[in-house]
């Protein structure tokens, strides 16, 4: 099995003539946490939606490039096909208001008409729950809809909700940022653990977040990748003057 | 000089706001006048024999308005079963292609639907459909009806679904469903409740309409489920029976503009109440 | 992905590793969606086609309205417009009549009603907006808005018409109670609602700080409604009357009932007409000659394309105050 899961050559993004991602050459390694940060406007939320092609879906949005998923280009197969690979996760906590909690972590496959038998349903609602630690709390509360649930709990449940459809990525987009402290260090010692059978690519405007929960961490400036590098070493010791600039503060 | 004069200022401000409360308040006057009439000079004609048996000739006494019930029924059935589905796609449509060219032109077109009198649509349904059918149906009645009801039905679904947030969206996408899924499967049904008050109120706003059934369902004297013959409905009856000089036939009208008031009014309410429950913006 | 078949670098890899079920379960979830794909682009298609069936009536409207105005207009051309006199019975057809029975009705129906509209929308938007009462008088006022036109006109005939008949006898007109006047008290009555929603709503949009800079001026009430309330709104004001006056037009069944149905030229408000809406409704299934019919056809378009203008100046003026 190759080391390297997501790897994008030459990667640029615009919105109509805005270039906001410019020649991007990364890779991502298999089963580990990168997170992307860097200043608002550098350009990594628009570069994590290129991942999984959601860029395209707002018009005047195009991208070129390579952005490839275990060697095959993302933008050469279907769309849909893409987002059963890789899931993602989005700031504000997004549960289907109109699903119960277990409709909803299933949605992926009820909603697209997949048919599973009611034990492997079953199977898949009490696995998902578990992975991101909610199953204890919600386990006899399934049928309700998910509205009581708090910030933190919900989106776990959107967590669980991607992680169901057993894909190999899952992409966050700064999502503890509207939640509070002691729900975002939940959400983040999940991160820890989803690692095992996930690789996550987590987008964060919090650099000490990047720091705590990060294997190797992308920075970001004006639509550039600036550095990438293990954690450790670009938070002490970082080779580029803006990663250094950023990391002390000069600008944020 | 200064005290007198603010004085008059303020006097004739209350004298503003009391002639503004006057005239404001005075439109209940003649609408409490037509309801109240409406329901002392219909109530007495209703009965079960009213409501099941269908006009009898000139001349003869009794007779209901059986016919003018179902029929209105029936036609706006039908109306409804052509407009709502083209409706709610064209809202869905304009929801989800907000700039385009196309969808600019679908609004206006919309737009200007909404205000051509009734009886024009009656003439073009006439053209459309009683012509090359060759003869009166309450089909040509409902088709009228039913280009009535679209811009309504059109309208509310498309601010109904702009309403709901992208993000609503984006977890379905990002889930790898297809995007006529993530309509029918997630953004209708979030915002069914717009949806629904936006066709009931087309409903309550056709349901009292005369003009485009005149030329097009024309009215039947027997009670017919046959859409494809020409119909009565509660609309057409009343025209044609105030209209008259035959004491019984007034009766009759009477009695069904009661009728016809009281299911207006129902139907109206009804909506009210759905939007206020479902909290939509209409 | 070879040939729209599944092929082993589809699956994800870690699956290969994994049960045999969950392969299965993999290649059942490609192979749905491979389904689902092609029926998106119907989908599409269809949502499309939907919208385009608004386009098509309006066209379809405007040509079968000119279509069947040909026999007319080729007959008559411009003098059917100026034509005073229609008399179907010896192929005499001037449009005139109507015309002005139109204007009339609808004139004085919009002045009768513009005090009372702009009086509820002033309440409601400047004096009052929430609370029983003010609830009370929008409930009345969509209520109005409610009523079938039929049903106005049917009170009118028996309740209104003899009213109007005493006040002619006093006044020393003949006595008929139906004519230009009756139906302009009815339509006075059905278009409030219009004026008044639109006129509340743009009322309350006023912002507060305009009004705050004129009070802290020292202005009363009514100063302030009229140096800064009114003239702020002073076009969607407009709008509202100029939507009022649509509805006026178009409105055809309280008219018809109560007009008179007379196709000479009205020789006072209290003498009976006809509105181009009432005539067309009268004589539409009794025209029994070609170029009878087309000549109501032609009002029908004259009555479409007025209507059309009046309303989309009406959305226009609308849309420019709501974006400032």
């Amino acid at each position: 099995m190759e080391s390297t899961i997501i790897k994008s050559r030459n990667f640029n993004a615009s919105f109509g003539s805005n270039h906001v991602v410019r020649n991007v050459n990364i890779d991502i390694p298999r089963n580990q946490i990168v997170a992307v940060m860097g200043p608002s406007g550098c350009g990594k939320t628009t570069y994590l939606r290129c991942i999984n092609r959601m860029h395209e879906l707002i018009p005047g949005a195009t991208s070129e490039g390579e952005m490839l998923l275990n060697d095959e280009d993302v933008y050469k197969m279907h769309p849909i096909f893409v987002r059963l690979k890789i899931g993602m996760v989005f700031q504000r906590p997004n549960p289907f208001p109109n699903l119960s909690i277990y409709d909803n972590v299933i949605a992926g496959y009820k909603l697209n008409g997949i048919k599973l038998p009611k034990a492997e349903r079953d199977r898949i609602v009490e696995h998902s729950l578990t992975r991101v630690a909610l199953w204890s709390e919600v386990r006899d509360s399934l049928n309700k809809k998910g509205s009581f649930l708090s910030g933190g709990q919900q989106q776990r449940l959107c967590i669980a909700r991607a992680v169901a459809m057993e894909p190999e990525v899952i992409l966050f987009d700064e999502p503890t940022s509207a939640l509070d402290p002691i729900s975002t260090s939940t959400v983040e010692e999940l991160f820890h653990e989803l690692k095992a059978n996930y690789t996550l690519i987590v987008v964060t405007h919090n650099m000490q977040q990047a720091a705590r929960v990060s294997d190797k961490t992308a920075f970001f400036f004006l639509g550039e990748l600036v550095e990438y590098d293990e954690t450790r070493t670009m938070f002490t010791n970082p080779k580029d003057n803006r990663t250094q600039n950023y990391i002390t503060g000069r600008f944020s | 000089m200064q005290a007198k004069s603010v004085k008059y200022r303020l006097g004739k401000s209350y004298g503003f706001q009391l002639l503004t409360y006057l005239l404001a308040f005075a439109i209940v006057v003649p609408l409490l006048a037509i309801l109240f009439y409406i329901v002392r000079a219909g109530i007495t004609k209703i009965n079960w024999h009213f409501l099941v048996n269908i006009p009898k000739p000139v001349g003869e006494s009794g007779g209901g308005i059986a016919n003018a019930i179902v029929g209105s029924i029936i036609i706006i059935l039908v109306a409804a079963v052509i407009a709502v589905p083209i409706g709610i796609m064209a809202g869905i449509y304009l929801s989800e292609n907000r700039k385009s060219k196309l969808a600019y032109w679908v609004r206006l077109s919309t737009d200007i639907l909404q205000g051509v009198p009734s009886i024009v649509i009656g003439i073009i349904a006439y053209f459309w459909l009683v012509k090359p059918l060759r003869g009166f149906s309450a089909l040509s009645g409902s088709a009228a009806l039913a280009i009535m009801m679209l811009p309504i039905i059109v309208r509310s679904t498309e601010e109904t679904l702009r309403l709901l947030p992208d993000s609503l969206k984006e977890a379905a996408l990002a889930l790898g469903m297809p995007f006529h899924r993530v309509i029918f499967k997630v953004i209708v049904p979030v915002g069914i409740g717009g949806i629904l008050s936006g066709v009931m109120l087309s409903i309550a706003r056709i349901t009292g309409e005369t003009a485009p059934l005149l030329f097009t369902a024309f009215g039947n004297p027997y009670l017919s489920v046959n859409i494809a013959k020409p119909m009565q409905s509660l609309p057409l009856l009343i025209f044609n029976y105030a209209t008259s000089p035959y004491t019984d036939w007034l009766n009759l009208a009477w009695g069904a503009s009661l009728i016809l008031l009281v299911w207006v009014l129902f139907l109206n309410i009804l909506t009210k109440l759905l939007t206020r429950k479902w909290k939509v913006q209409l | 992905m070879e040939n729209g078949m599944v092929t082993r670098s589809d699956i994800p890899l870690r699956v290969i590793t994994s049960s045999p079920e969950a392969i299965l379960k993999a290649k059942k979830r490609l192979r749905l969606s491979f389904r689902q794909i092609r029926r998106e682009n119907i989908f599409n298609k269809t949502l499309m086609i939907m919208g385009l069936v608004m386009i098509i009536l309006v066209v379809g409207i405007l040509l079968t309205l000119i279509v069947q105005s040909m026999p007319s207009i080729k007959a008559l051309g411009l003098k059917y417009i100026w034509g005073r006199t229609w008399n179907p019975v010896e192929d005499i057809y001037g449009a005139w009549p109507f015309l002005l029975g139109t204007l009339l009705t609808s004139f004085l129906a919009l002045t009768i009603s513009i005090p009372f509209s702009i009086a509820v929308a002033i309440f409601l938007g400047e004096y009052h907006a929430t609370g029983w009462i003010p609830n009370f008088l929008k409930n009345a006022v969509e209520l109005i808005a409610a009523v079938p036109s039929v049903i106005y006109g049917f009170w009118g005939l028996a309740v209104l018409v003899p009213m109007v008949r005493t006040f002619e006898g006093h006044v020393g007109v003949s006595p008929m109670g139906v004519g230009i006047f009756s139906s302009s008290l009815i339509l006075a009555i059905m278009i409030i609602p219009y004026a008044a929603s639109l006129g509340r709503s743009m009322i309350s949009m006023v912002p507060s700080h305009l009004k705050e800079a004129a009070y802290g001026l020292g202005a009363t009430r009514w100063e302030v409604i009229r140096s800064v309330v009114l003239p702020y709104t002073k076009s969607g004001l407009f709008a509202g009357i100029l939507l009022s006056l649509g509805r006026a037009l178009g409105e055809t069944m309280a008219v018809t009932m109560v007009i008179g149905n007379s196709s000479a030229i009205p020789k006072s408000i209290f003498a009976p007409g006809n509105t181009m809406a009432s005539v067309i409704a009268n004589e539409f299934t009794e025209a029994d000659k070609p170029v009878y019919l087309s000549a109501l056809i032609e009002l029908g378009l004259v009555l479409f394309l007025v209507t059309v203008v009046i309303n989309m100046i009406g959305k226009r003026v609308i849309d420019r105050f709501t974006n400032d």
